[in-house]
């Protein structure tokens, strides 16, 4: 049987949330890394750990996106659709593209649990799914044949379904079984038994592809032509945590972690306290204050702080904030954004943390706000975020988003030795001369004095200092000078920061803005009107707070400008308060979702048609 | 102790800032800061090792007075921070100044896992069972029924003891001393301060302006004899004039009792034991009210355990020598990695 070559695929798997569909996920994600490939997921599950059942409510999906090229997004419709019982089926149904292949599992279509799913009559019988290539297989009953030899209980033996189903689908994509082998000896090198199933399990599932020629061809997907380098699969929490850790190291100082467990920013905590060989700190606090608090105790001791959260804990860590503004101290926040507001959304993505990062504090209260766009550059903005706090001594709130922590790509392996230096402001020499608030004419930073040092103490404090001494003032001339200095040393941070950059030099028609982690779907979008010859080009933005120099020369390029985010227009008003000579169109969404790229492509097409 | 100086014989003044010390004339603080320049002094700490951190509170101006790193930082939170400063540099002499209001309302949260954790660090609790720098509302320890600004018909709030809440969340040192006896202060600051882990010392503190002799009963010259028990490890518990006064067991209940009435002898008298895990009896010594019972004051509760910030650079050694990577990069070349040529 032939293969047919194929530039790029997309793959969902839908399930129960306890049906496993997270591991089989990252397992293809591996397997097709290792083979080179351009990736892109998006994990989608609910907020509850076993949601009821058999409903749509508790369905759990994990979507992939590789190829050779093109990869920008986790992809709009899948390709290959996997429904492991009819509530997977029906809660993607209306999201199918015509000819998709779907591959369910026969055995879950039972009466019981069709009503679950809220189906009247079995869509496997009727005309339905007339469109797509339906491949029903009774994977439970199979799954339980290929393991029967290990005598397992039922239980452990319907678990194994997954790598039934995971097998099919890798011989679908020609892919090879050894990664995911290996894979199973080593995570249960001390319960070959367990091992011995799934691998069964996968192996039954690929041999049952292949001899029901379960397509009349499988594909295959060659490597991705990327820059020349060792490549490595990371989610964007990974990547933040691996940059936070290797921006403390260029810093020459140890990383302290203050934080709270909080969805979807926990794994950040889970990989860096893995790696306290680094001689990285962890202190999971009593609640989201004792985090950013603790931090800051850790920012005055002179280590490398950061606190991690996601939209609720950044609300209770806002009087904080504003400590550390005051006190002048270097600390990083990294918010992964879900949906909100109050508990929202916990599992699902957004962008409508941008004014609480902007301006969600008392008093006159500015600091530098990044957003990194894709899984992989988290490890770079999560290393720009603890320069700037520490060379501007300012603390520096870090977007991220549900989409990116989550998500995954292939990330280009950084040696240490390559990235530049942090240079923290210490007091060399004067003693004598010093003053705590003083502050230095080029960027209006104070030194970085800490405990321990001696014929330096001194006082620092949420009340307003006197420039200079650093004694608590009321005095009002001083007070208008501290609110002009704190501001003006953020604002200075735009001369520190490289220029900012646009795809499309020709364009004049459409500049599309985006913002953060909505980069890939929004680069795919305006890529593929680019090559049907449209007048559209593409600018997204890392800096938000201070902007980057040329940003209003970047606009004035263009006839009209379209700003797309996943909230109700926050960046678009932020612009607009910042450049009002220009008229920032907008295009909104707030389901919780990305943007898909049909969606994008249909509305910049009636933008350039008006 | 840790700090071991050599040439540092700093004379309790010397720890003293340049600030013009702002609270109120007559107010118990001034008792404490003299108190802590003191054991400062006796300890020969360096200047510049010592970091004193303040929520929000009369209390909390304390840094400003002491010539050491300081950090006056947000209301109820002095606990949190400073368990990070302590995390990062574990040679700091660090103390944490906080109220009734600081510690046990806003900051309640962290007061308990702060000493459920046993963070290495000295906590100034100054009580005056009221909001002062708001000018007078009832606080955590305010007694029920008191009448204050926000509470013209009487408080209904059960008050904390906190003694017991430090027994509650597993303290592990805690000692109770008022703001007209300088020089027991000191000795109880001292053994503070020489505890490792958190430390709780409870001031029964004054306030002039807005609870003016809420302590009276327990400091007034009259009645302190009697109204004072003034624990030490290993010393019989006597009191009263001419010590013929003493706590005994009965049952599971503490009573007064004379000696030589009703053949009560030496041997009836508790023999503190400031140092067994066992809280039973400190929990007891803790709960004794006037009139019935005298105050207990000292250090009630000196109990040896490894201190979080100890334990935390321990597991960080143990992971360094048996890491799997020796550095970042190995860590990042790690897994599953494919090349493109």
């Amino acid at each position: 049987m032939e293969s047919v070559v194929i530039e790029k695929a997309v793959i969902k798997f839908a399930g129960d949330s306890g049906d496993g569909m997270q591991l089989i996920g990252s397992l293809f994600t591996n397997t097709a890394v290792n083979r080179g490939n351009q990736i892109a997921t998006f994990p989608d599950f609910p907020s509850e750990i076993r949601a009821p059942q058999g409903t749509v409510a508790g369905v759990s999906g994990f979507q992939i996106h590789f190829g050779s090229s093109g990869v920008h997004s986790p992809g709009d419709a899948p390709d290959v659709l996997v429904a492991m019982n009819p509530a997977a089926l029906k809660a993607n149904l209306s999201k199918l593209k015509s000819a998709c292949t779907i591959i369910v599992d026969a055995d879950t279509f039972g009466k019981r649990d069709l009503e679950k799913a809220g189906f009247d009559s079995n869509p496997l019988e009727g005309n339905e799914l007339a469109d797509y290539n339906l491949i029903t297989a009774p994977i439970t009953s199979m799954t339980k044949l290929s393991v029967a030899e290990l005598g397992l209980d039922n239980k452990s033996a319907v678990r194994c379904k997954n790598m039934f189903t995971l097998g099919m689908v890798y011989w679908l994509f020609s892919n090879p079984l050894e990664p995911t082998i290996d894979f199973f000896n080593a995570k249960f090198s001390k319960k070959p038994e367990l091992a011995k199933a799934n691998i069964n399990a996968l192996q039954a599932g690929y041999n049952y592809a292949l001899t029901i020629e379960a397509v009349t061809s499988s594909y295959t997907v060659l490597p991705a032509s990327k820059k020349p380098g060792i490549y490595k699969n990371l989610t964007g929490n990974q990547a933040t945590a691996w940059g936070l850790m290797a921006a403390a190291k260029k810093a020459n100082r140890d990383l302290f972690l203050g934080t709270y467990p909080i969805t979807p920013a926990t794994d950040i905590l889970h990989e860096l306290t893995k790696h306290k060989w680094s001689g990285v700190k962890i202190f999971q606090a009593e609640d989201e204050i004792a985090g950013i608090c603790s931090a800051i105790g850790a920012s005055f001791a002179g280590d490398v702080a950061v606190t991690t959260t996601s939209g609720p804990g950044m609300a209770l860590k806002t009087e904080a904030i504003g400590l550390a503004v005051m006190t002048e101290l270097p600390l990083v926040i990294v918010n992964v954004q879900r949906g909100g507001p109050s508990t929202g959304l916990p599992t699902k993505t957004e962008q409508s943390d941008l004014n609480q990062a902007l301006y969600g504090r008392n008093g006159e209260c500015p600091l530098v706000v990044l957003a990194a766009s894709t899984p992989g550059d988290c490890f770079q903005w999560a290393f720009e975020a603890v320069r700037i706090a520490i060379e501007h001594m300012t603390p520096v709130i870090l977007l991220s988003e549900s989409y990116l922590g989550n998500g995954a790509e292939p990330w280009q392996v950084k040696s240490i030795q390559d990235l530049p230096v942090i240079e923290a402001p210490v007091l060399n020499g004067d003693k004598d001369n010093w003053q705590p608030y003083e502050h230095a004419t080029d960027k209006l930073i104070r030194k970085w004095v800490v405990p321990g040092m001696q014929g330096t103490q001194h006082r620092i404090g949420g009340l307003e200092k006197e420039e200079g001494s650093g004694a608590v003032s009321h005095d009002p001339e001083n007070h208008q000078k501290m609110v002009n200095i704190r501001k003006e040393k953020v604002a200075r941070v735009a001369n520190y920061i490289p220029e900012q950059r646009y795809k499309g030099k020709d364009a004049k028609k459409l500049l599309v803005v985006g913002w953060g982690g909505q980069f890939g779907i929004l680069l795919g979008a305006v890529s593929e009107l680019q090559e049907e010859g449209k007048d559209i080009a593409f600018t997204n933005f890392n800096y938000i707070h201070p902007l980057p120099t040329n940003t209003a020369e970047v606009f004035s390029k263009f006839d009209r400008i379209v700003v797309c985010e996943l909230n109700d227009g926050q960046f678009a008003s932020y612009l607009t308060t910042n450049f009002p000579q220009f008229t920032f169109e907008r295009y909104n969404k707030i389901k919780g979702q990305p943007f898909t790229i049909s969606e994008l492509k249909n509305r910049f097409n009636e933008l350039l048609e008006k | 102790m840790e700090n071991v100086a050599i040439n540092c014989p700093l004379k309790p003044k010397d720890y003293g800032s340049d600030q013009e010390v702002k609270w109120c004339p007559g107010c118990g603080d001034y008792a404490v800061l003299n108190a802590v320049q003191r054991v400062l002094s006796e300890e020969n700490v360096p200047k510049e090792k010592a970091v004193f951190i303040s929520g929000i509170g009369c209390s909390s101006r304390f840094p400003y007075y002491i010539d050491t790193y300081g950090f006056h930082s947000i209301h109820g939170r002095p606990l949190a921070i400073a368990t990070g400063t302590k995390i990062v540099n574990p040679e700091l002499n660090v103390w944490v100044v906080s109220g009734d209001g600081d510690a046990l309302a806003i900051g309640g949260n962290h007061f308990i896992h702060a000493l459920r954790r046993n963070v290495n660090l000295n906590l100034l609790l100054f009580n005056n069972q009221i909001y002062g720098l708001t000018k007078g509302q009832y606080s955590p320890t305010t007694k029920q029924g008191q009448v204050t600004k926000s509470s013209p018909h009487g408080t209904i709030d059960i008050p904390f003891e906190p003694g017991k809440l430090v027994l509650g969340s597993e303290g592990k040192f805690y000692a109770r001393v008022v703001d007209t006896d300088v020089k027991f202060m000191a000795s109880v600051l001292l053994a503070a301060n020489q505890h490792t882990g958190l430390s709780v010392v409870e001031v029964l503190q004054n306030c002039v302006i807005f609870n003016d002799k809420v302590h009276d009963l327990i400091t007034n010259k009259a009645a302190k004899q009697d109204h004072q028990l003034l624990l030490e490890h290993g010393k019989p518990m006597l009191f009263g004039q001419d010590n013929q006064k003493g706590i005994r067991l009965n049952g599971l209940e503490l009573e007064v009792v004379t000696l030589g009435q009703n053949g009560v002898t030496m041997d009836d008298i508790l023999v503190h034991d400031a140092h067994t895990e066992s809280a039973v009896l400190h929990n007891l010594l803790i709960d004794m009210k006037l009139p019935e019972f005298p105050i207990a004051l000292g250090v009630i509760r000196d109990v040896k355990a490894l201190a979080y910030d100890e334990l935390l650079h321990a597991q960080i050694a143990e992971q360094q020598e048996h890491a799997a990577f020796n550095s970042l990069d190995e860590l990042f070349a790690s897994g599953n990695t494919f090349e493109v040529k």
